[in-house]
């Protein structure tokens, strides 16, 4: 984004952080399951200065009828960006990015999702994505998760999701923007905390092999942290509680 | 009984053990995980979770509320509110002897008309087939459609039918339950209707509320009082 400091330091001798944050601190995460009235199920997560909604419709109707499959159902995701999410006007044209990025959830999220239960059918996620700063595939996929389990979709487990980077030769948690664009590495992460497997896993940058263990660990922690976040907002919306 | 229900999410362990897994539960190694999120129950050998949420996935024998959308010469085509269309052949309605070309179906049912039907046969491979040669089944005439969350239904009929039948007596309306979540509810006077239907909808709101049953009771009660 424009007008920040191009010699800002990400880590400073203190260990703490461009914005504040401490080495294995993520940044502030708000979930709410439910909010829209005419998805199956729908979820909204601000994580950091990232706003995401998305909403879930299905089991469906496949349209068109060719794609469906006798014998599973069919997951379809769009991962999309508002024109205004971004400091400078983005096409809202599927770009490329957008496009890779919609297979990368929809896969993270299919070892999870139970849709042999559904044959010819689909399930569709629509995810907005209303600000971004960076981390928003993992931002997108935790509230995609939430509101796929909201719209009662069968699920093996949740699907936590946060990523883990390397800035100024130091292991962190939760890339944000700055340290995307600038650091050393951004590692994406998605993980089942109850059956502790691994469904999404990138990496853009260079680590060496400590480091990169360094780096799942650290990423599987955070989504530990996320998961609790998730099931507090599938708490509140069902079970209400202690309030109600 | 309150360490054997809890509130459960996807992912979460319900149990380790023998226990069979029925709805909404799978086995993974020894452990027991909720498949959705919901009110586990565990019985003697078996575990199940009551989903709080979800499309209507058709079971045979369900009693259920469909709208007839098409036919062709040979069958109707019934929205069961569920991912997979209701299947009702014309044999089931004009009997045996029925032939493509002499009888019309349009003759008995039309596309809009409401129909009780029971789920006959299901299985993963073909849509579900109905049928409505029972008693009780068949062409609904006269009532209101109300439409409730399926996942609300066991609620709505209470134990052993306790709530539903409260509604009926307050009432005097006739109440079916299609377990796909849509009900018909008619009545001689249009109080005890729209009573009936204000109860219903009042049900789908706060089906996890405790004392569930005695808000429905005062409201029914208020209701007569002012009349």
């Amino acid at each position: 984004m424009g007008g920040r400091d191009a010699t800002m330091v990400l880590l400073d001798e203190n260990g703490v952080r461009c914005d504040g944050r401490k080495v294995d601190e993520t940044r502030r995460i708000m979930i709410k399951a439910g909010g829209l009235k005419n998805a199956d199920g729908s979820a909204y997560i601000e994580f950091g200065d990232n706003k995401i909604l998305v909403g879930v419709f299905g089991p469906r109707d496949v349209h068109p009828k060719h794609m469906s499959n006798t014998d599973t159902g069919i997951l379809r995701v769009r991962y999309h960006m508002e024109p205004f999410s971004v400091g400078e006007r983005k096409n809202p044209a599927p770009s490329r990015r957008e496009i890779e990025i919609s297979k990368v959830i929809k896969e993270a999220l299919e070892p999870a999702v139970m849709l042999e239960k559904f044959p010819r059918t689909a399930v569709d996620v629509f995810i907005e994505v209303l600000q971004a700063d960076g981390g928003t595939r993992c931002a997108a996929l935790s509230a995609a998760s939430v509101a796929l389990a909201d719209a009662g979709i069968p699920m093996r487990d949740m699907v936590a999701a946060v990523a883990a980077g390397k800035v100024a030769d130091t292991v962190i948690l939760d890339v944000n923007n700055e340290e995307d664009q600038a650091g050393q590495a951004d590692m994406p992460i998605g993980y089942m905390p109850n059956l502790e497997k691994i469904t999404l896993l990138q990496l853009d940058g260079v680590l060496t092999p400590e480091e990169y263990k360094k780096c799942v660990d650290v990423g599987v922690k955070g989504c530990k942290i996320v998961y609790d976040l998730q099931k507090k907002a599938l708490n509140d919306k069902y079970f209400g509680n202690g309030g109600d | 009984m309150d360490n054997r229900r809890k509130y459960v999410i996807p992912g979460d362990l319900v149990t380790t053990g023998p226990f069979r897994p029925e709805q909404n539960v799978v086995l993974e190694g020894d452990k027991i995980i909720s498949t959705t999120i919901g009110i586990s129950e565990i019985y003697d050998d078996s575990v199940r979770v009551i989903p709080l949420t979800g499309k209507y996935i058709p079971k045979i024998n369900d009693l259920v509320i469909g709208k007839v959308i098409s036919h062709t010469s040979l069958s109707w085509e019934l929205d069961i509110n569920s991912c997979y269309v209701g299947f009702l052949p014309a044999q089931d309605v004009f009997g045996r002897d029925f032939s493509a070309h002499a009888d019309e179906l349009s003759s008995k049912l039309k596309s809009g008309d409401l129909v009780a039907a029971r789920i006959a046969n299901f299985d993963r491979t073909r849509d579900p087939l109905v049928t409505i040669s029972d008693r009780d089944l068949g062409k609904i005439d006269s009532g209101d459609l109300v439409k409730i969350s399926p996942s609300k239904v066991p609620r709505l009929i209470g134990k052993r039918g306790s709530m539903i039948q409260m509604i009926e007596m307050a009432t005097n309306a006739a109440v079916t339950i299609g377990q796909n979540g849509w009900v018909v509810v008619s009545c001689e006077t249009p109080e005890g209707l729209l009573k009936a239907k204000k109860a219903i909808e009042m049900i789908n709101e706060k089906a996890h509320v405790a004392n569930l049953t005695d808000q429905v009771k005062e409201m029914l009660e208020i209701k007569e009082d002012e009349s």
